[in-house]
């Protein structure tokens, strides 16, 4: 679900226009869609953390996950303004403390998500934060870190998560929903390839334990 | 410079600050007192604090650009710039190698004031490459920013002709330690 079929707030054709498409990068026949250009405008990135606050400000959201590295550009604003923790949810090796892990494909290998042990506890209310989606490996990484220890996400498990396969353009919508947990994307480019930020909202199951 | 040399003696934030940063000895290696500020991060109170500080010094410094550099300084670069005003470039580190740092060349125009943001300074490496690339890409450097810094850099230390602000020292530091 994009959350925004109905009217479109004004400001996100202010945000949509300010992302820069770099073509061919980080290989060919990628559009690459930069959204460092949306930092260089303060309307625009005020704009962005704005639309979320407003979305999660009363939804009682106790940790904001930012994923390295460009989620760590919206996740701590939008964790400021609502009064949550932020958390890093980093490459490996970076973290210095007690870590735990999750392992997500690539095209070519894995890649692994790591989150610091007593980051978040048991009943805390979590929301995930990138600033892209395109198959949604990287942002299920995340909810399985989250949910191993306990918390929200109550239908999600990994292995729903990697049977799904689909179409480029809506593998990442469909991850999402196969895995039970709404998304708000904030802008989609071209009506094909979902992008920008998107935000989970774990809706804080506390009977369900994957311990 | 630090927050307490310039005005801030006393102020309870400092301490907050310094007592939500955790010391994870020998990280990345042994010797090291690694001064990790994810803790910080989970304290909204101590987080906002820092966030608050730099912004009381900067928002009538006529600051055009914040610099951060990756990754760290993306946490602390874009609540600041929000509560200026201002832009924020990003330079990032590259993986394979410690040395290098990488900066858009649109994201700097001419004559910028820009502000350069790190979580921590040591030897100070890291943000004399950023000056070198702002200043390259035609920006002025006011000040180099930095939540915890090495004691040595109390007084008027300048990195490559710029201040460097710091808001507190590391809780713990071993004898004979190298950084």
């Amino acid at each position: 679900m994009s959350g925004n079929k109905q009217e479109e707030d004004p400001r996100i054709n202010g945000i949509k226009t300010k992302i820069r498409v770099v073509p061919d990068f980080p290989k060919k026949g990628i559009m690459f869609q930069d959204i460092t250009t949306v930092l260089l405008d303060p309307k625009a990135f005020k704009d962005t953390i704005d639309l979320f606050v407003e979305r999660y400000r009363d939804k009682n959201i106790s940790v904001v996950a930012g994923i390295e590295a460009r989620g760590f550009l919206f996740g701590p604003p939008i964790a400021l303004a609502i009064g949550a923790k932020f958390v890093p949810l980093r490459k490996p090796k970076k973290l210095p403390g007690e870590t735990i892990f999750e392992e997500y494909e690539l095209e070519y290998g894995n890649d692994r998500l790591e989150m610091h042990v007593g980051a978040v506890e048991a009943g805390d209310r979590a929301l995930v934060v990138d600033d892209l989606i395109a198959t949604g490996g990287t942002l299920c990484a995340a909810i399985n870190l989250l949910e191993g220890w306990g918390r929200s996400c109550g239908m999600c498990t990994r292995d729903r998560v990697t049977r799904i396969k689909g179409k480029a353009e809506t593998q990442g919508e469909a991850t999402m929903h196969a895995c039970g947990v709404p998304m708000m994307i904030l802008a989609e480019i071209f009506g094909l390839i979902i992008w920008l930020i998107n935000f989970w909202l774990c809706t804080g199951n506390s009977d369900y334990a994957d311990l | 410079m630090f927050a307490v040399e310039n005005g801030l003696q006393g102020d309870p934030r400092l301490q907050a600050i310094s007592d939500a940063i955790r010391v994870i000895p020998h990280f990345p290696k042994t010797g090291i007192m690694f001064q990790d500020i994810t803790t910080l991060l989970l304290d909204p109170v101590a987080f906002k604090h820092v966030v608050d500080i730099f912004v009381e010094r900067y928002k009538h410094m006529n600051i055009s650009l914040v610099a951060g550099v990756e990754a760290r300084g993306f946490i602390f670069g874009p609540p600041i710039a929000l509560a200026i005003g201002k832009v924020i470039s990003e330079e990032y580190e590259l993986e394979y190698g410690n040395d290098r740092l990488e900066m858009s060349v649109e994201a700097v125009k001419s004559h910028e004031r820009a502000l350069v943001i790190d979580d921590l300074v040591a030897t100070g490496g890291t943000l004399s490459a950023s000056i070198n690339l702002l200043e390259r890409a035609g920006a002025e450097v006011v000040e180099c920013a930095c939540v915890v810094g090495l004691p040595k850099f109390k007084g008027h230390c300048k990195l490559k002709g710029k201040p460097l602000y710091v808001l507190v020292e590391p809780s713990q530091l071993e004898e004979g330690l190298t950084f």
